[in-house]
């Protein structure tokens, strides 16, 4: 069973993160898009949305930091377990603290809002409620877990850390998450469903961050028959459908 | 010297009669699908009026466009940095009550009411809610100066002249202004796009939206002064005019200039120098901006200008068709037309020859001759609100040139009387202007009497480089089949299929442009046959029905 749950569903739940990126960036590049609601309402959005990403990016970083880099590295900077979690827990609690409040926000919007509601698909709503879950599940890992510390002290970095490093490096440890309490192992299992989901939901757009826009011209002048099999007209055949040909007798 | 072709247009405005026709036939051609009912690449507002969205030009407000900061060009909405800190929100998105919320009928309960005494009455349902609503407002709200007291006096562009204007508002002045996307030499929309999906194209400058590389970020509707980048609700990507490009490129005029009641859209080729037009974008005062795009122009009658065009890749024909472009005539030769707007700086494309009808309107009212030439200039002068107004939305406020086109089409108008009348043609009218009589008479043509080939001077895109057309995407160019002598067939003919938009566009062309069947050219493929789209509903004429091969043979 432990092997199932932390060996084979994370490794599956990654191929088919990669593959599906890899299809929906080459089927439906059409569908990749934020699909922004703010045409219809602003007032929350403008609170809510900033609120919800700015804390996500904050707590991406965390988790980068928290589950990348091994204890022994921090140990050797001089930075002793303690002081790192002091540390986490002063990065960690703010950020999570505005990307729940945010992500309230942006599901209360969701509902209460007639035409945002409306626009909202069920790809939507599964995807809110496993990514709301995780966020939530996380935040009671730190809260509970770590600052009040019931149920006993858990070292993380000692256990889901090396765990998750394991998986990439081709050496799995179920071991180590089999024994982590229960709101870890549900918020990675989670976490590992929700990335499952990903290249199917809206958040592809996540891969789409703007950066090349700092370094780019800000005018863009293509030719039009820049991409081959383009012609006069407009687009080209797509996918999927055969080229008629066109003999003339 | 980096000469670039553009695809630009000019509207006459004094000809514009509000019948929304281009809006309407631009619609069901690009916009009649779920998430773009509030989209009209093409609208008509009644000017002094609020426009659409409403008060979209006032900047302060929306933040459109480009401006000068310390001597350096920087998008008002503020530049790469602040749009990758804002893009989780846009700070200054127009909501959808800034348009308007579209709406249906519940045409249902017409059919399904059971018999009773009160009619019944299909209610507004919104297409954005879903539920019913009160219909308030929409693109054309304030349509023919309605509600003006209300709304037009509203509009940015009476700032410092509304006093006045309401003084004068019982004999107020009106007219129509079409609108389309501007196809910028200096796009703010694509300057504004965080992904690079909106682009200019090198060949002939129309400004489109990749849809495979938007992604929703939406900040080139803010970014547009002209409001002219929309919101697909439904799909997450931002839409545009797309200056019918697949039209173009074989050659034939967009729907709005297809279908203008008017007649008065003019579509041609400019020439510019790509190098020069940051340099015109910033000037420092916005009085300059007008002569600076001017200067942006390059002559296609210039023997250097030609060779570096040529060494730029522009095909022969195309510098011809520059040449005989009427876009070019309006903004350089005659200097009538005007740019919409250049206090926004992106260098819009779309041109327009500001009307004269307020300051006739004037004159007649007041009993005077409207057609003479002194009385003319005089209300030219004296009338300074519509000329304060034009100038607001021409020429960022400068007076000077809008009086020297008003002026011109005054002169026009009493030199052309004149010569109806049978009188000797009086040289010292044009001069009065500094033209000459046959370039007057010229201009008249051209606003006036000029034929469909002349209004729009389009060269195709040249296929054999483009390898394939698009409709059926084939390997053959559209010159091996609508080019050479006799080469069309048809589904009548027997012969393989002939992709449907080639036959028609050339007919069509043809057709519109001669004054009847016989004057067709010899290929004309209406000489041998018809389908639907080109019969003129007149007898039946051969190849209607395709041959009887039974007794054909
Ligand atoms: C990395 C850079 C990111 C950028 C530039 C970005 C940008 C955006 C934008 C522009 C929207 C549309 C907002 C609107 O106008 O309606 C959006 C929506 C959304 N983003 Fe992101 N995002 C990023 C990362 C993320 C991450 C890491 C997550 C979550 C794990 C996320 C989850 C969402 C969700 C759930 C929505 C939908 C909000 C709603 O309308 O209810 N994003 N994002
Ligand atoms: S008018 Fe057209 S080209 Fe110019 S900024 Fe607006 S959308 Fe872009
Ligand atoms: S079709 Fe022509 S005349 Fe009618 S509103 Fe449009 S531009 Fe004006």
């Amino acid at each position: 069973m432990s092997t199932f749950l932390w060996v084979i569903v994370p490794y599956v739940c990654l191929a088919v993160f990669v593959v599906g990126h890899v299809w929906r960036y080459r089927y439906d590049k059409f569908g990749w898009t934020t699909r922004s609601s703010q045409l219809y309402e602003s007032r929350l959005l403008r609170i809510g949305s900033p609120m919800f990403h700015l804390g996500m990016l904050g707590v991406v970083a965390g988790h980068v930091v928290g589950l990348v880099v091994p204890q022994v590295w921090t140990n050797a900077l001089g930075l002793s377990p303690h002081a790192y979690h002091v540390i986490a827990l002063a990065g960690g609690i703010p950020a999570g603290l505005a990307a729940v409040v945010g992500l309230v926000i942006l599901v209360y919007r969701r509902r209460m809002t007639g035409p945002v509601f409306r626009a909202t698909t069920v790809n939507d709503k599964v995807m809110y409620a496993v990514l709301g879950t995780v966020v939530v599940l996380g935040m009671w890992n730190t809260v509970a877990g770590s600052l009040l510390q019931f149920g006993g002290e858990y070292n993380y970095r000692e256990g889901v850390s090396v765990w998750f490093r394991s998986i990439f490096a081709l050496q799995p440890e179920p071991a180590l998450m089999a024994s982590a309490p229960l709101g870890f192992r549900l918020h990675a299992l989670l976490a590992f469903l929700l990335f499952a989901m990903w290249p199917f939901t809206r958040l592809v757009h996540v891969f789409s961050a703007p950066l090349g826009y700092l370094t780019r011209p800000y005018l863009v002048y293509r030719s039009k028959d820049a991409r081959p099999g383009r012609g006069t007209g407009s687009r080209a055949p797509q996918r999927g459908w055969d080229k008629p040909e066109l003999t003339r007798k | 010297m980096r000469v670039m072709a553009q695809m630009a247009m000019v509207m006459n405005l004094d000809k514009c009669i509000g019948c929304h026709t281009c809006s309407v036939t631009c619609k069901q051609a690009w916009t009649n699908r779920a998430g773009t009912e509030y989209v009209w690449f093409n609208n008509v507002e009644t000017r002094p009026g609020l426009g659409y969205p409403r008060g979209y030009e006032d900047q302060d407000e929306w933040q459109g466009g480009w401006v000068m900061r310390k001597g350096r060009l920087r998008l008002r909405a503020g530049g790469r940095l602040k749009k990758l800190a804002t893009i989780f929100s846009n700070p200054k998105m127009p909501s959808i009550q800034d348009y308007y919320e579209p709406w249906t009928y519940d045409y249902e309960t017409l059919l399904n009411a059971p018999a009773q005494k009160t009619f019944p009455v299909a209610r507004p349902h919104s297409l954005i809610s879903g539920k019913p609503i009160n219909i308030s407002w929409s693109a054309n709200w304030d349509d023919d100066l309605g509600g003006s007291r209300e709304h037009a006096v509203k509009d940015p562009m009476l700032k410092g002249i509304e006093d006045k204007v309401r003084m004068e508002f019982e004999k107020t002045f009106m007219f129509y202004l079409p609108r389309i996307c501007e196809h910028c030499l200096n796009p703010s929309c694509a300057a504004s796009c965080p992904s690079g999906a909106i682009y200019k194209r090198e060949e002939d400058g129309i400004v489109l939206v990749d849809q495979d590389r938007c992604r929703g970020w939406r900040m080139c509707i803010t970014g547009c002064p002209y409001k002219k980048v929309y919101f697909n609700h439904r799909t997450g990507k931002a839409e545009k005019c797309t200056f019918c490009y697949p039209r173009i490129e074989v050659g034939i005029p967009t729907v709005c200039s297809e279908t203008c009641v008017g007649r008065l859209r003019y579509i041609g080729l400019v020439l510019y120098d790509a190098d020069k037009v940051l340099e015109a974008a910033t000037v420092e005062d916005d009085h300059d901006l007008y002569e600076a795009q001017l200067g942006v122009f390059l002559d296609p009658e210039d023997p250097e200008v030609r060779r570096e065009a040529e060494a730029a890749g522009i095909p022969a024909d195309w510098v011809e068709a520059a040449r005989r472009s009427p876009v070019k005539k309006l903004i350089l030769d005659y200097k009538v037309a005007l740019p919409l707007h250049p206090e926004y700086r992106t260098m819009p494309m779309v041109w327009y020859i500001p009307p004269l009808s307020p300051v006739v309107d004037v004159v007649k009212d007041t009993g005077h001759d409207a057609e003479d030439v002194d009385n003319l200039f005089g209300a030219i002068d004296t009338l300074r609100i519509p000329v304060e107004y034009l100038a607001n939305l021409f020429t960022a406020g400068d007076v000077a040139p809008v009086d020297g086109v008003l002026r011109k089409l005054a002169a026009m108008r009493s030199y052309m009387r004149d010569i109806n009348l049978g009188r000797d043609p009086r040289d010292e009218i044009p001069a009065a202007v500094g033209m000459e009589g046959e370039a007057m008479y010229e201009m008249f043509r051209l606003l006036a009497l000029a034929k469909y080939s002349e209004r729009y001077v389009i060269p195709p895109a040249h296929a054999e480089q483009a390898h394939a057309l698009e409709e059926l995407a084939t390997e053959c160019s559209v010159s091996e089949y609508g080019g050479g002598q006799g080469e069309v067939f048809g589904e009548g003919s027997g012969a393989a299929p002939t992709p449907v938009a080639v036959e028609n566009f050339r007919v069509l062309q043809q057709t519109q442009s001669a004054d009847s069947l016989e004057q067709l050219p010899g290929d004309n493929p209406l000489r041998g046959r018809v389908n639907l789209l080109t019969w003129d509903g007149r007898g039946m004429p051969d190849g209607l029905f395709p041959v009887d091969e039974e007794a054909g043979r």
